[in-house]
This record gives structure tokens, C-alpha cells and sequence, in this order.
């Protein structure tokens, strides 16, 4: 098993924080994992990516050119990555910030209108957590209630109490997701 | 088993050199290897430890010029540009046959350059250490476990050779994060080096630390001992490691990240009907030259994979001694090559025959 992931968006959405929750998770269940994580300087509105790599043994590359599968975060993202995604990839769209409207038709598109969701569970700025719960309903490395063991483990204690909003919103990412994803393709 | 912990490259540096006895840290911040120092100002208090920030790397490298004379287990870390600056400071400690341990998280150059990854170091780091006839003993981790795991042991072997070692990373590793075993931070051993200084109080004969020879003959000798320690390293500290095909057709060579991208590659290229290879110094100097010279003879062809223009190429290419081709693929200037890429020019290379 090796699940590539890149994760794309602008500063502040979450984008690293969502890596991290990944590729921990991934560890507590026992797997190998590498987080890697690029950005611009800026602390709000530049350019956050990071590549989450799992694997049963040996890790390799933590630098990935074509990766199977993508969350992205917002148009921009859409227009700067989209067409690395591999054939028959899968990607996990904000559709609230991209739109439902992508040129390519060799892949599976799940569009989440992740930001109207997090603003429905409670904060805005839950975002990551909907686009990162729409992506474990999608694969297989691990579940929901890892990354509910894992956000306890990376969040700060005194920041618990925003748990239930995470969690909500994890939770709904998901089931947005299972009903997006049909047979038409 | 201990428990395995989601950290960052530079945080398991910092915590790998802790752990293993260093109490004394000199450094001056620059991009990107300043969480290794921001651990260290955080943590060497914690356990009666000693962290400056200097006002230069000039500064800082001579702190670690006279904390080492003492027997302190003292490091460094900083990204090119700043080790490019300590380059007289190391040339003085080798003089002086001190033990320290510098950690060099390379950035893309010349010059100013940027903070993306790049290996354009490798000459800094294998032939340098400035002027003069020495060098510095040189590790290339390839993952978070073996930054945590070199840097520590990296002050074991600085003090067995009474040379500086160099930690030769990069923006990615630096930056990543993976899990990694840690264990308990142990103190070094107390007992002061018979070298060193510190006031002679026992009447024992007093020690004198300094890199300027007047006599010539005398001179000689010393370099001549620093030699005979190369050679000695030579036989006790090569490390590498060996991925893929038993039976390969092309053999990779790669330190260091790049490694890390030969190791999905070799694999992918095996899978595509070329049997693969890596092989990965772990040790830069001393050089794995005996291994990869019988690998010479064994493949139709070399395929050395670098983060600079061909650097690390002419290490293998000594090795070698045009036993086979060996082809260089390049990025530099803070560019990455992808494993698609090098399995791509791994089976274009294995078919072109």
C-alpha cells in the first residue's frame, strides 16, 4: 500500500495543519508516514501545500510529481495542480471557493461546499477539517475516528475546546462526500 | 520499544544532538534550519546546558572554537550561506584537532540563493573546511530517524577522531515531518579529554590549544596525524545502504533526499523491467568507494542522482575508475527531481541498448 496525497490551498485555510493531522493519524495506526510541507513566507494569503506520503513499509519519496490523489482548497489550487493529479486520481474540491466546473474528465471529482458546511457547523475555519473528512470517506489508510485520536494528539490541550466543531465538521466532510460521489462519474 | 513521535527534521536534529550529551549550542538564525536552533534556546536550560546566539556565524563558529578546547560537546547548525562563513573557523578547529559537530541544512545557491532544498553543499562539505590539508568528516541522513540517530552518534565519532563532523541535510529534510523513535537524553561521559584545557588545577602538565606552527617539520607531522585519523575513519566509519534488484542492470547512486526519491524509483523501474539499484552513502567522507567500485563491474551503467550539477558525481566517478558509464541527472537552485522522472531516465537508459 502507498497513498500519495497533495493538499493545496491558500495560507490560513489549514492546508498544513490538515497534513499533519493526516500523517499522524497514519502513525497511530501503526503505518509509515512522511509529511512534507511547502509554503511562501507570508503568514496570510500565500501559497500552502504539503504532500502526505503512507505506506505499510518503507516510506521512499516524500516528494511526489503525479499523486493519485489531491485536496484542494480553492481555485487557485484548482488551476496550479489539478492537471498533475494522475489519471483515474481522485481529488477532494472546495467547491464554496472552485466552483463544480473542472477541465478534466479521466479522474473522480468530489466537490464539498466545504466552507458553507464549516460555516454551518460552527467556525469558518473548520474548512480543513470537511475537506479532510471527505477525503478519509474516500480511502482506506485510515478512518474518521483515527483522525479524532489524532486532532486530540496535535491540537494544543487549551484549544480542546474547539474539539466539537473539528469533529462536526469532519463528520459532515464525509457524509457530503459519500453523497457526492456517484456512479455517473 | 519506545513510542514513535510525528516530528519535524531540524526539532529531531536538535533533540538527537540533546540526547546524546551536547550541552553547548552556538548559532546564528537563517532559513531553513531555525527550528534547530529555537529547540536548543528551549531545551539546553532544561538540562543545565548552555545556548548563545551569536552575532554572526563568524562569532559563532569561534565560540565553538574555544567551547570545544575545553571538552565541551558543542555543535552548530546553519544553512549554506552561514556555513560558507564558518569555513575559517572549521579550517582552526582541525588545526587544533578539536571535536564538534556542524549541521548543515543546505539551501539552493550561489550566493544569497533561496531556502528551497538543495546538495550544492557537497564540495563545501567534503572538501572544505577552508584552508589547509583537513577535512571534515561527513553524514548524510536520508529521514527524520536518521537525523535524530547521526547527529547524536556524530559527537561520539568528532571525539574519537578529535576532528569536526558535519551533518549534510536539506530544506526537505529539515522541514518534514516523520515518525521517529526517540530515547532517554543521556549526559556524556564527565571525564575531561587529556587534550584539553582548563586551567591545568590538578598539576597535571598544562595544555596548550592552537593551530600555528612555526616549524615546519613539525607542522607536517601534525597533518600527517590528521591523515593517519582520515585513514582510520576510512576503516571504521563508511556507512551505506543497498536497495532493490540482487541482479541489477542500472545501479543509482544518491545521498541524502535524493536518495529518498531513487528509493520509489528504483523500485518502479524494477517493476517496469529494468532491475534497480541504490546505492546510498551514508558516510560522505570517508567515501563508500569499495562498494560501489564492485557494483561497477556488476551493471551496464551508473545513474547518479544529485540536487546540484555534478558534485557528488566526481566521488563516484574516482570510484568507478571508468569501470562503467556513469550518467549524472541533475536539479539545482532549489529544484526537486520527482521519482517519475528518474524511473523515466532509469528505463530510458535501460532500453537504450
Amino acid at each position: 500500500m502507498r497513498e500519495e496525497v497533495y493538499m493545496a490551498g491558500m495560507g490560513g485555510q489549514g492546508v498544513l495543519l490538515a497534513g499533519q493531522i493526516l500523517a499522524q493519524a497514519a502513525m497511530m495506526v501503526g503505518l509509515e508516514v512522511s509529511y512534507f510541507p511547502l509554503y511562501s513566507p507570508e503568514v496570510r494569503g500565500g501559497r500552502a501545500t504539503c504532500t502526505v506520503v503512507i505506506a505499510n513499509d518503507q516510506v521512499g519519496s516524500p516528494v511526489v510529481g503525479h499523486p493519485a490523489m489531491m485536496i484542494l482548497m480553492d481555485k487557485i489550487a484548482v488551476n496550479n495542480h489539478l492537471d498533475r493529479l494522475r489519471p483515474d486520481g481522485l481529488v477532494v474540491v472546495n467547491s464554496s471557493l472552485a466552483g463544480e466546473e473542472f477541465d478534466r474528465d479521466d479522474i473522480t471529482t468530489i466537490t464539498i461546499p466545504a466552507n458553507d458546511i464549516a460555516i454551518d457547523v460552527g467556525s469558518e475555519r473548520a474548512v480543513n477539517m470537511v475537506l479532510l473528512g471527505g477525503y478519509v470517506a474516500m480511502t482506506e489508510s485510515v478512518s474518521l475516528a483515527d483522525i479524532e485520536q489524532a486532532l486530540r494528539e496535535v491540537i494544543p490541550e487549551r484549544h480542546h475546546s474547539f474539539m466539537p466543531v473539528n469533529i462536526a465538521a469532519l463528520h459532515r466532510g464525509a457524509q457530503a462526500a459519500m453523497k457526492a460521489i456517484s456512479p455517473t462519474r | 520499544m519506545t513510542k514513535r513521535k510525528l516530528i519535524g527534521g531540524n526539532e529531531a536534529t536538535a533533540e538527537g544532538a540533546i540526547a546524546a550529551g551536547c550541552r553547548y549550542f552556538f548559532g546564528y538564525p537563517i532559513t531553513p534550519q531555525n527550528k534547530i536552533p529555537e529547540y536548543m534556546s528551549e531545551h539546553l536550560p532544561l538540562v543545565g546546558g548552555t545556548y548563545v546566539q551569536a552575532e554572526s556565524e563568524v562569532a559563532a563558529i569561534n565560540m565553538l572554537y574555544g567551547a570545544a578546547a575545553t571538552g565541551a560537546w558543542a555543535m552548530t547548525s546553519s544553512s549554506s550561506p552561514g556555513i560558507s562563513l564558518m569555513q575559517e573557523g572549521l579550517s582552526y578547529m582541525i588545526g587544533s584537532e578539536l571535536p564538534c559537530v556542524v549541521v548543515n541544512m543546505v539551501r539552493g545557491g550561489p550566493g544569497l540563493g533561496n531556502i528551497g532544498p538543495a546538495q550544492s553543499d557537497y564540495w563545501l562539505a567534503t572538501r572544505g573546511a577552508g584552508h589547509g590539508d583537513g577535512r571534515c568528516l561527513t553524514f548524510a541522513p536520508y529521514s527524520v530517524q536518521e537525523l535524530y540517530d547521526l547527529t547524536g552518534e556524530a559527537f561520539t565519532i568528532a571525539q574519537r577522531y578529535r576532528n569536526p563532523v558535519m551533518i549534510l541535510a536539506d530544506a526537505i529534510l529539515a522541514n518534514m515531518k516523520e515518525p521517529c523513535r526517540l530515547h532517554e537524553r543521556r549526559d556524556h561521559p564527565t571525564q575531561q579529554p587529556q587534550w584539553a584545557v582548563g586551567g591545568a588545577r590538578d598539576g597535571r602538565p598544562r595544555n596548550i590549544i592552537n593551530s600555528l606552527y612555526v616549524d615546519l617539520p613539525e607542522e607536517e607531522q601534525v597533518n600527517l596525524r590528521i591523515a593517519r585519523r582520515y585513514a582510520e575513519a576510512a576503516q571504521n566509519e563508511v556507512r551505506l545502504a543497498e536497495y532493490g534488484a540482487d541482479k541489477p542492470q542500472i545501479l543509482l547512486c544518491a545521498y541524502g533526499i535524493a536518495a529518498r526519491i531513487c528509493q520509489t524509483a528504483a523500485q518502479r523501474a524494477t517493476q517496469a523491467g529494468v532491475p534497480t539499484r541504490l546505492l546510498r552513502p551514508i558516510s560522505l567522507f570517508p567515501f563508500p568507494a569499495q562498494t560501489i567500485r564492485r557494483w561497477a563491474d556488476c551493471v551496464e551503467k551508473i545513474l547518479v542522482v544529485e540536487l546540484s550539477l555534478g558534485q557528488f558525481i566526481e566521488d563516484v566517478r574516482l570510484a568507478v575508475e571508468g569501470r562503467c558509464p556513469v550518467e549524472l541527472m541533475g536539479r539545482t537552485g532549489g529544484m526537486v527531481m520527482t521519482p517519475e522522472e528518474v524511473t523515466d531516465r532509469i528505463v530510458q537508459m535501460g532500453q537504450s541498448d
